[in-house]
């Protein structure tokens, strides 16, 4: 079975060979009939409803790239008149009476949005465990042992991995997008911070948060993000810069590109077999033209504490107004004010997001906030400076997207700091704001998909972009599907 | 007056939460309209549903900037948000935006009036926040509503240094900010609609001591009166505590005016951890010179230029030109009088300060509700200048006015009430009371001259009160002499 792209769908309902009803359908049934979890909401008379829109606007001689192609949507993003939960039990019964700006920017290109996807609670998690919606199962488990499909993006990832969708959303705070995009061999971007509007996506931690694509291929990636991005007054964080068209630089050449592995993304913790594909794939770089040196962030091993202070710490206040009072759950009984707090609090969230709380709130307490929040700002600035001065000497920055390849449910869930090291190549990157990419960079012995991860200076998506597709024109790992992908086949249909 | 045992020093702070003037709530573009039903202004943002973020109106900054030009306050024009982190049903995001380590307006002052003479308050800083919503404890059998049409709402934060030192200070210096605020026109000061809120840090120590004694904050105190009282209580009770040994306790206390007593809402131990952290939604305001010296240009003349204007160059007491120049539709009531009229500005200031303020008072309207005009209250004062009117045919012309009963001239007219200076109409009414009254002019001749009054009084009442009384009075003398 062959993966299906953004890039073929687009052509094929360009030249008539397939409507937007009939793909929406194919996948709304693929989707009804798998097994791996990957939706909380799907919502087929909306979709169908946004299909035959595109149809009809087909019809009338319009187009766009994107216009009647299904997408699954993280359950982050508030869409009008759909059940938004966040992952989390205290916003079963929420439905969004908004649409956030990054979805209605991917609506008003004619995307159709086919459902929402399971994902961490309030997007917090490596492996989709700490969804209230269930495990997701990582279309890359082999029999019998059941895989997760990392996190947070979990569900997201493995409804494209699975075949259920042909691209879908993410956000990525600390490696959300590109851990799961890893874990199930796709490409996920993370944009730089502001790329995207956050206005309706819920928030985790503001100063971190941002929404990207995840997809089979960079060239997808880059189609997805031209109809996610721009520039949002209603987010006071957005970047007021001219829109690009993410597909021009694809196939520039990239003969001469100074890539910059940073050593401390190859020391102790990374597996060894990790550690040599990624070898072979910077030797494929290398075969491409490119020059290859070894660099140094000596600041990187602060990113994890710093991060694990900055998230919470957003993350505490962020969530406070899930209190019960005008929306989400609420306590069946409670006997007054605090008690209500406490009960529908301490009923609404799960383990890890009140651990996050917790450990927040603390580091923002009188008499902590020097020690822990304002000392992390200070790393931060730290990390963000080491790249500035990498970057002087390299046009992109390459090494794992994760340590490991995934694992088994329930094996790292005792132990957050285990789960927290998920994300010790990714973070940076959020950190300071820029771009960064996970892209197909081959399989271990045992099967399992590892990823490549690329980061560019910021705004310079257009190249992190070129960099992918061009090792994704002399490889083939993103071509090779999942063996739990749906049996049905689109391609074969049209 | 109140006093109190001079042995103890009060010192005094005040925090003044003023309601800006603007169109929109502070982060969002709901309507910020008093009296709205209850959660008719309240937006996905203003309730914080889930993904909102708010976005800095900047006309509330415009707003805060210009009172920091007023005060001469140093502004901060890289300043930053900060979240107050609390839980209660009226806060919805559960955190209140405002500004903590680097607020939008620092240090300034304003310089208040004292039985001393003048004396100048600092003004440590002043930030920017919003307001919460209401909780609605009426109606809702056991249960509490929520409104959040307040939400919001943008307020600045006024917080004076700790330099008052009586309960009068303190008042005059909310006077003074009150009249401030509504001058540059930032703010409606309507206290009744909690515009414009004060609470009130309250300490005493030794007189001499170098050091502050514990503070109590003083909260819910809504009008000027409340405000006097309230800190007078205070400062009665923290007395007594110390003069019997005690230890005051650093708490929140809410004013009762009905009971005239101030209780502990909450102690210090109580006090909330705030978690303050500059607001990840919000990047740093950044206010170029620009923006600063296009606010400065549309500052008025400040309330202290006025006054000392209205002394010099139009010639008022003090204490008129302080009357006159509290508020600025009054100065403006008075300039525009005094420009359209031929009578001394003593004169004006007279009237405005007497009839005019006394009857707004009984009717309880501002200034900008005077059913007189500008012009028609020149054209009494005009006659009454060229002797057209007495002084107390002008009152009841002024009645008439007041009343809409039509124009000064008209009023006049139609009430007869035009002064006699024909000579011969007078010299005709003076003959008839010489003639009516034999007794009083004997005592006159006989040396009394305090008769004069009575018998003017009776030329003054034949006529109507229409008789020019000098005439009258000149005339009965030459007769009876």
């Amino acid at each position: 079975m062959t993966i299906i792209t953004l890039a073929q769908l687009s052509a094929d309902l360009d030249a008539g060979k397939v409507s937007s009803t009939e793909l929406t359908q194919e996948y709304l049934q693929r989707i009804d009939a798998s097994e791996h979890n990957a939706f909380i909401s799907v919502d087929q008379e909306l979709a169908l409803t946004r299909a035959k829109d595109a149809d009809a606007k087909r019809a009338n001689g319009e187009s766009s790239p994107l216009l009647g192609v299904p997408i699954a949507q993280k359950d982050i993003f508030c869409i009008d008149g759909t059940q938004t939960t966040c992952g989390s039990k205290i916003l079963e019964n929420f439905i969004a009476p908004y649409t956030a700006t990054v979805v209605s920017n991917m609506h008003d290109h004619g995307v159709v949005s086919l459902g929402k996807t399971n994902m961490d609670e309030f997007a917090m998690g490596s492996s989709n465990e700490t969804s209230h919606y269930g495990n997701v199962v990582n279309p890359w488990s082999s029999k019998g042992a059941t895989l997760v499909p990392g996190g947070s993006s979990g569900g997201s990832a493995a409804a494209v991995s699975a075949q259920l969708a042909p691209a879908a959303t993410g956000t990525d705070t600390g490696g959300s997008i590109r851990q799961p995009a890893a874990f199930c061999n796709l490409t996920g971007i993370k944009p730089s911070y502001g790329r995207c509007s956050r206005y309706g996506m819920i928030a985790f931690a503001s100063s971190l948060d941002q929404a990207g694509p995840m997809t089979h291929t960079a060239e997808d990636a880059a189609m997805l993000l031209n109809t996610m991005v721009g520039f949002d007054s209603k987010d006071s964080t957005s970047l007021d810069v001219p829109a690009e068209d993410y597909t021009t630089q694809l196939n520039d050449s990239i003969e001469g590109l100074n890539i910059g592995l940073p050593k401390e993304f190859f020391g102790e913790g990374l597996k060894p077999e990790i550690a040599t594909l990624i070898e072979r794939a910077v030797k494929e770089y290398e075969s491409l033209g490119a020059n290859i040196k070894e660099v140094s962030l000596p600041n990187s091993h602060l990113a994890l504490p710093s991060y694990y202070v900055i998230a919470p710490a957003e993350a505490s206040s962020n969530l406070s107004r899930f209190d019960g009072v005008r929306y989400g759950y609420r306590t069946e009984e409670y006997t007054d004010l605090v008690d209500m707090y406490t009960k529908t609090r301490s009923e609404g969230f799960g383990d890890e997001v009140k651990r996050r709380i917790m450990i927040g709130a603390y580091a923002l307490s009188s008499g902590y906030y020097d020690a822990y929040y304002s000392k992390a700002q200070k790393l931060r600035r730290l990390i963000a400076n080491d790249f500035n001065d990498v970057f002087k000497e390299c046009d992109v920055l390459m090494g794992p997207t994760t340590p490991s390849t995934a694992f088994s449910a329930g094996s790292n869930s005792d132990d957050p700091v285990a789960m927290y090291l998920n994300d010790i190549y990714t973070i940076p990157a959020n950190l300071a704001g820029l771009p960064a990419a996970s892209i197909q960079a081959g399989f271990t012995s045992a099967g399992l998909p590892i990823g490549l991860h690329i980061i560019a200076p910021y705004l310079q998506e257009s190249k992190l972009l070129n960099v992918a597709h061009q090792y994704q024109k002399v490889t083939d790992w993103h071509t090779l599907s999942a063996p739990g992908a749906s049996a049905h086949n689109v391609g074969e249909k049209a | 007056m109140f006093t109190w045992d001079q042995r103890w020093e009060v010192v005094i702070g005040l925090e003044v939460h003023s309601q800006l003037q603007t169109q929109s709530k502070i982060f969002s573009g709901s309507s910020i309209a008093y009296g709205a039903e209850p959660n008719t202004q309240a937006s996905a943002v203003d309730i914080a549903l889930p993904g909102v973020l708010p976005v800095m109106n900047q006309e509330a900054a415009r707003l805060a900037v210009k009172f920091g030009l007023a005060i001469g306050a140093h502004i901060n024009q890289r300043n930053v948000f900060a979240r107050k982190n609390y839980f209660y049903p009226d806060l919805p995001k559960g955190y209140q935006i405002s500004q903590m380590e680097l607020p939008i307006v620092g240090l300034g002052e304003l310089e208040i009036d004292t039985e001393d003479g003048a004396k100048k308050i600092g003004i440590t800083r002043a930030h920017l926040e919003e307001d919460a919503g209401k909780s609605l404890h009426e109606d809702f059998q056991g249960q509490t509503g929520i409104d959040l049409n307040r939400a919001g709402t943008p307020l600045l934060e006024i917080v004076s240094e700790p330099d008052m030192r009586s309960p009068s200070e303190a008042v005059a210096y909310l006077r003074k900010l009150h009249s401030l605020v509504r001058y540059i026109e930032i703010c409606d000061g309507n206290m009744q609609e909690g515009s414009f809120r004060c609470d009130a840090n309250v300490s005493v120590r030794p007189r001499g001591q170098e050091e502050l004694g514990t503070r109590t904050e003083l909260k819910n105190i809504n009008s000027f009166r409340f405000v006097e009282r309230a800190i007078e209580f205070e400062i009665e009770r923290q007395i007594d505590i110390l003069e019997d040994g005690g230890k005051v306790v650093q708490e929140t206390r809410l004013y009762d005016p009905d009971k005239h007593e101030t209780r502990s809402m909450r102690s210090k131990e109580d006090a909330h951890d705030y978690r303050y952290f500059p607001d990840p939604d919000l990047p740093p305001m950044v206010l170029e010179d620009s923006f600063i010296e296009e606010i400065r240009a549309t500052l008025p003349e400040l309330p202290g230029a006025k006054k000392a204007r209205f002394e010099s160059e139009l010639g008022l007491s003090t204490a008129d030109a302080d009357v006159l120049t509290a508020d600025r539709d009054v100065a403006e009531f008075f300039e525009s009088t005094v420009n359209a009229t031929k009578a001394e500005t003593k004169i004006v200031a007279n009237w405005m300060v007497g009839e005019l303020f006394a009857n707004l008072n009984k009717s309880d309207l501002e200034i900008a509700a005077s059913p007189i005009s500008t012009a028609q209250f020149a054209l009494l004062l005009d006659r009454i200048a060229d002797n057209t009117l007495s002084g107390k045919t002008a009152k009841q012309v002024f009645a008439a006015l007041w009343e809409k009963e039509g124009e000064v001239d008209a009023i006049i007219e139609a009430k007869g009430l035009k002064q006699i200076t024909d000579t011969g109409a007078i010299e005709t009414i003076v003959d008839e009371v010489i003639a009516a009254c034999p007794e009083q002019v004997q005592q006159f001749k006989d040396g009394n001259d305090k008769v004069i009054g009575f018998l003017v009084g009776q030329v003054m009442q034949k006529s109507r009160g229409k008789a020019n009384p000098q005439m009258a009075n000149q005339m009965l003398k030459d007769k009876m002499s």
